[in-house]
């Protein structure tokens, strides 16, 4: 059209760039999520991660004036957290679930005690890499207008799929994770490498924050997240525990969340609220479709406590 | 209105004991002040709705024998029943504000019911004569404000096609998405507005997502109706639209692309009401106004705003300034053909028909349900 | 997940059962007192450590604690009120946990009971209030025992885990709700705040004579005491709490998991959609998006705190009823951030499940030393 609008190519653009914009926070705390809970434990707690992540990598990129001494900030935060997580389920007969739904509640409520005076200042905010330069379309030149840290994450897959396949680290979290008995056997602390695995779990939730307010949407919040952390938790069973499924995954639910904004811009405007609640629902049904109760879910980690 | 004279006379009388006979007991109670309340839904510091009342409480805490109780984030449900309660028991207010819509019926009605003296001012509801006397609801013609909005953006627009991000459609919102297509449409009779609900008051990634989806569509003038603006602003001049702003002045967020905006002034109208109080005066049970009564205003336009555009709209504000200009004059047809208003009939700011507002005028692409 | 009920029988069996002595006879029972007591008074000093950083006296912090939640009768009511909804929501998690399974969608239970509560009374309206409201109780229970009942069918019939998909349908229910009230069930007098009819104020449940907590309490607490003689002292309880230890050993002894499950779902979406059913008939007369207020989520932290015992619900929804009561207060006199409630919420939820690990190793309560 002469105008430069593309009608109804809006909506296949924009679930396209919804994919690139919104998934990062999911990829992030799913692939996070996926590497504690293939050691054994399950971490609810990286839905307050994820809003600690963002608040701190906003208050130091606004005090700091650099983004990406934000993120790492927003790392450190979530591993520290993730630290408390593997500590308090250390001990004997501590439900981690449990400790989980605790940490979520003292994150995000620590987060907005100490991010009330961050939500008027502008900080400075992650770059973008033009990935779109050899097109006209200026829609799909602003859809690939494309942030590092999603290509991080999706770098991260399937190297996270090669790791737990063929590395003595990956190997040893998968042991952790299947059996406990076989990894002291070995001579390894299960305590130990859980904590591990929860801290670099948490690490990557807090830099699925930092995305949030230093990229897109892009600011400091008490709305920011709305619930992206625990459904990026649910996303990893969704995935059943694999790296690659959870970048597939985390993309469809970016997709499935522009889908229904880019509807109504194109006239599909009745049931709104329904179309928005798209995410939940496909995740929903692709769950019912591909479960089975007659085995325990594939992949599932064997000390898992919600596959036991 | 004399019950609500007398009743506000005698709690005027009757404010100072009041104060100190309900709070004895608490240490750091203050007596021989008025302690007003003021309730926010959200978080005070939103760069939005909240923000904008909180300005308003602020400038009041500069008058002398003021006290401000504040408290923020609090639902609308039964725990506003209570917040006003224990403004009222425990910090011995005599004057609340409970800012928010939702706040109104069943809560601030029964809260009033129960508290004769105390007087209850409540932002947006609509009070009728079968409410309670010490209550009263106010709110300002914001959509006066969007349709200046709407002139400049029909000025600025290359494409002719301006964006609305908003949260629900309620007469409220309805009524600034139509002020705002109206006044652009003055400036550029084809210029239309998409609009894009986003399904609640803070959403921060769907309202992004909206942003990008009108501007995919070839919008190039944006503006919103939600709790906070901040996301939709920067996120819209990231990508190399204009903006026009709400509830407070954004354009610190995105200076080149900040247009003008549509902004509250609580900060004129709360210490008006406070010293119409002091001055043994009531308030009108039923306060309404707009740029005129200085309970809106307009953002200072930003440098892009061309010479013909800041002429126009100056001159429209002019006339709403000395009160004789109807934004709502028919004919006046929907988006589906059908006529809203009729011909010959205008619909001035203080007809109630508009608060009841359903319908989309014609340039709006979208639908209300 | 290890049940609690497991666990008690556990740390009862370890203690020697030779000696009567009294520690020895009562020990486990100090221990399940004076454990969290002690993680609660280590939760405070810790927060009070919090706003000290923040530069806030802690004992002005404790006192306008104990003031808000428990200091006056008004105190105590407000504390009630809140503390009434969530009863009901915890034993939405607690009793589902019972038989091994962690439901955390208590929420998206309370908005669809409310739904299912509301369109009862407004299909048989007109009829004696006292029928309206069994009718709403029916509605309620059945709206939200079904919700859940369709997560533990799920993870019966098709395996899907339930944490989850309870999870997922409070989106989905929140997304059904904003529909059927902007949409099929608004109300078109309903202007700024999309809601469906009112069910009249005739039929309003109304307060506890001589109070202003209103009758959900006495709901919440007698649904507590049914749950926990269903879960104790009925065959049905045990046979679900043997299949919450060993669903194996259910199998063998020729127990229907699946009909237990489906029945303990069922009744725990009830209790939410009580909840729900209450939020209706004796505070917001309608239902619209206010029902959301995250009862159903405090609801999930209140069962995990009282180690998913029916009874042990009673006392800390007590508990976290008078630590949302006290908020506005700590935020009207210290200054202190909304979200400081959220803070010392996790904060005391972090002590007592790190102090789960204390049970059974006291030296002086097992009486050997």
């Amino acid at each position: 059209m002469a105008d430069g609008s593309i009608g109804l190519w809006t909506v296949p653009l924009a679930v396209f760039g919804g994919a690139i914009r919104v998934s990062t926070p999911f990829l992030f705390v799913s692939l996070g999520e996926c590497i504690t809970e293939r050691s054994g434990r399950i971490n609810l707690g990286l839905e307050g991660t994820l809003v600690m992540g963002a608040m701190s990598a906003y208050g130091i990129s606004y005090l700091s004036g650099s983004p990406w001494l934000g993120v790492l900030a927003a790392g450190i935060t979530g591993a520290l957290l993730g630290a408390l997580h593997a500590g308090i389920c250390s001990l004997p007969r501590v439900n981690d679930i449990a400790v989980g739904i605790a940490l979520m509640l003292f994150g995000t409520g620590l987060a907005f005690f100490l991010g009330k005076p961050l939500i008027e200042p502008t900080a400075a905010r992650l770059p973008a890499i033009d990935f779109g330069w050899w097109s006209d379309v200026p829609q799909l030149r602003a859809a690939l207008r494309i942030n590092v840290l999603f290509l991080v994450g999706v770098a991260i897959a399937p190297l996270l799929y090669w790791a737990f396949r063929t590395t003595r680290w990956g190997l040893l979290i998968r042991t952790a994770g299947e059996s406990a008995d076989a990894a002291r056997a070995m001579g390894h602390s299960v305590l130990l490498i859980r904590l591990r695995a929860t801290m670099v779990g948490g690490f990557l939730a807090g830099i699925g924050g930092s995305f949030l307010s230093l990229f897109y949407p892009g600011s400091w919040n008490e709305g920011l997240s709305s619930g992206q952390g625990i459904t990026a938790v649910a996303l990893v069973i969704f995935a059943r525990w694999d790296p690659m499924l959870c970048l597939w995954a985390s993309l469809a639910f970016g997709g499935a969340a522009a889908l229904g904004p880019a509807l109504q811009s194109v006239g599909v405007t009745s049931g709104y609220h329904l179309f928005n609640a798209a995410p939940y629902i496909l995740t929903l049904a692709i769950m019912i479709i591909t479960c089975s109760p007659k085995r325990t879910l594939t992949g599932a980690p064997a000390e898992l406590s919600i596959t036991r | 209105m004399d019950f609500g004279r007398i009743s506000r006379r005698h709690l005027l009388q009757g404010s100072a004991a009041l104060a100190l006979g309900s709070t004895l007991g608490v240490r750091s109670a203050a007596a021989a002040e008025t302690t007003i309340g003021f309730i926010y839904v959200g978080s005070r510091d939103d760069y939005g709705y909240n923000q904008a009342h909180a300005q308003g409480a602020a400038a009041l805490k500069k008058l002398p024998g003021i006290k401000v109780v504040e408290e923020e984030k609090v639902p609308e449900t039964d725990a506003v029943e209570k917040t006003m309660e224990s403004m009222i028991n425990l910090d011995g207010a005599t004057l609340l504000f409970p800012t928010s819509f939702g706040y109104y019926n069943p809560h601030m009605i029964k809260m009033a019911n129960k508290f004769p003296k105390i007087h209850f001012e409540h932002c947006g509801g609509l009070w009728a004569d079968k409410d309670p006397k010490n209550a009263g609801s106010y709110f300002g013609y914001i959509d006066e404000a969007q349709y200046i909005s709407g002139i400049v953006a029909g000025y600025s627009t290359k494409s002719g096609k301006l964006g609305f991000v908003a949260a629900k459609p309620i007469p409220q919102v309805l009524r600034n998405i139509n002020a705002f297509t109206l006044g652009a449409k003055l400036a550029n009779p084809k210029a239309t507005t998409q609009v894009i609900f986003t399904g609640d008051w803070s959403m921060p990634v769907k309202e992004a997502e909206a942003t990008n989806s009108l501007i995919d569509q070839g919008v190039d003038v944006l503006t919103c109706h939600v709790d906070g603006p901040k996301t939709m602003v920067e996120n819209a001049a990231r990508r190399g639209a204009m903006v026009c702003g709400y509830h407070v002045n954004q354009s610190p967020l995105a200076p080149k692309a900040y247009l003008t905006g549509a902004e509250w002034n609580w900060e004129a109208l709360y210490p008006k009401f406070v010293k119409m109080i002091t001055a043994g005066e009531s308030i009108p049970n039923f306060y309404r106004g707009g740029l005129k009564e200085e309970i809106v205003k307009v953002s200072p336009y930003g440098e892009m705003v061309s010479a013909e555009a800041r002429k126009h709209a100056d001159d429209v504000k002019a006339k709403f300034m000395a009160g004789n200009y109807t934004i709502f004059k028919g004919p006046i047809a929907d988006n589906k053909g059908k006529t809203v208003i009729a011909g010959g009939t205008d619909r001035g700011q203080q007809d109630p028909e508009l608060e009841k507002m359903d319908y989309l005028v014609d340039g709006v692409i979208g639908a209300t349900a | 997940m290890t049940t609690d009920a497991a666990d008690s029988v556990d740390a009862v069996g370890v203690a020697p059962a030779a000696d009567p002595g009294f520690l020895q006879r009562y020990g486990a029972s100090i221990e399940y007192i004076l454990i969290p007591g002690a993680a609660l008074v280590g939760a405070l000093a810790v927060f009070g450590g919090f706003v000290a950083i923040y530069g806030k006296n802690p004992l002005d912090l404790y006192f306008y604690m104990y003031y808000g939640a428990f200091g006056t009768w008004f105190s105590w009511q407000n504390t009630l009120t809140r503390a009434a909804p969530l009863i009901l929501t915890a034993l939405c998690t607690a009793l589902p946990a019972q038989l091994g399974m962690v439901i955390i969608g208590g929420e998206g239970a309370l908005l669809i009971g409310a739904l299912s509560a509301t369109a009862a009374a407004l299909a048989v309206q007109g009829a004696a209030p006292v029928i309206v409201q069994v009718a709403m109780v029916i509605g309620g229970v059945i709206g939200g025992g079904l919700w859940i009942m369709l997560a533990g069918g799920l993870r019966q019939y098709r395996g899907v885990n339930e944490t989850i998909s309870s999870l997922l349908l409070v989106y989905i229910a929140l997304a059904i709700l904003n529909h059927l009230v902007e949409g099929p069930m608004r109300d078109p007098a309903s202007l700024n705040k999309p809601s469906t009819r009112e069910i009249g104020a005739a039929n309003m449940i109304g307060s506890i004579p001589g109070t202003d907590v209103h009758w959900g309490l006495v709901f919440g607490l007698v649904a507590a005491v049914a749950a926990y003689i269903l879960i104790y002292h009925t065959t049905f309880g045990f046979a679900a709490r043997v299949a919450g230890g060993n669903i194996r050993a259910a199998k063998i002894v020729g127990l229907s998991v699946g009909r237990l499950i489906l029945t303990i779902c069922f009744l725990a979406g009830g209790c939410a959609g009580l909840a729900g059913m209450i939020e209706v008939a004796a505070v917001q007369g309608r239902t619209n998006a206010n029902l959301a207020a995250g009862y159903g989520f405090t609801g999930i932290l209140v069962a995990f705190l009282a180690r998913q015992n029916p009874l042990a619900i009673i006392p800390v929804a007590i508990l976290l009823g008078g630590i949302s009561a006290s908020g506005g207060l700590l935020q009207r006199r210290l200054g202190l951030p909304d979200a400081s409630v959220l803070v010392l919420q996790g904060i005391i939820f972090v002590f007592v499940l790190a102090s789960d690990a204390l049970y059974g190793r006291i030296g002086f309560l097992k009486g050997k030393s």
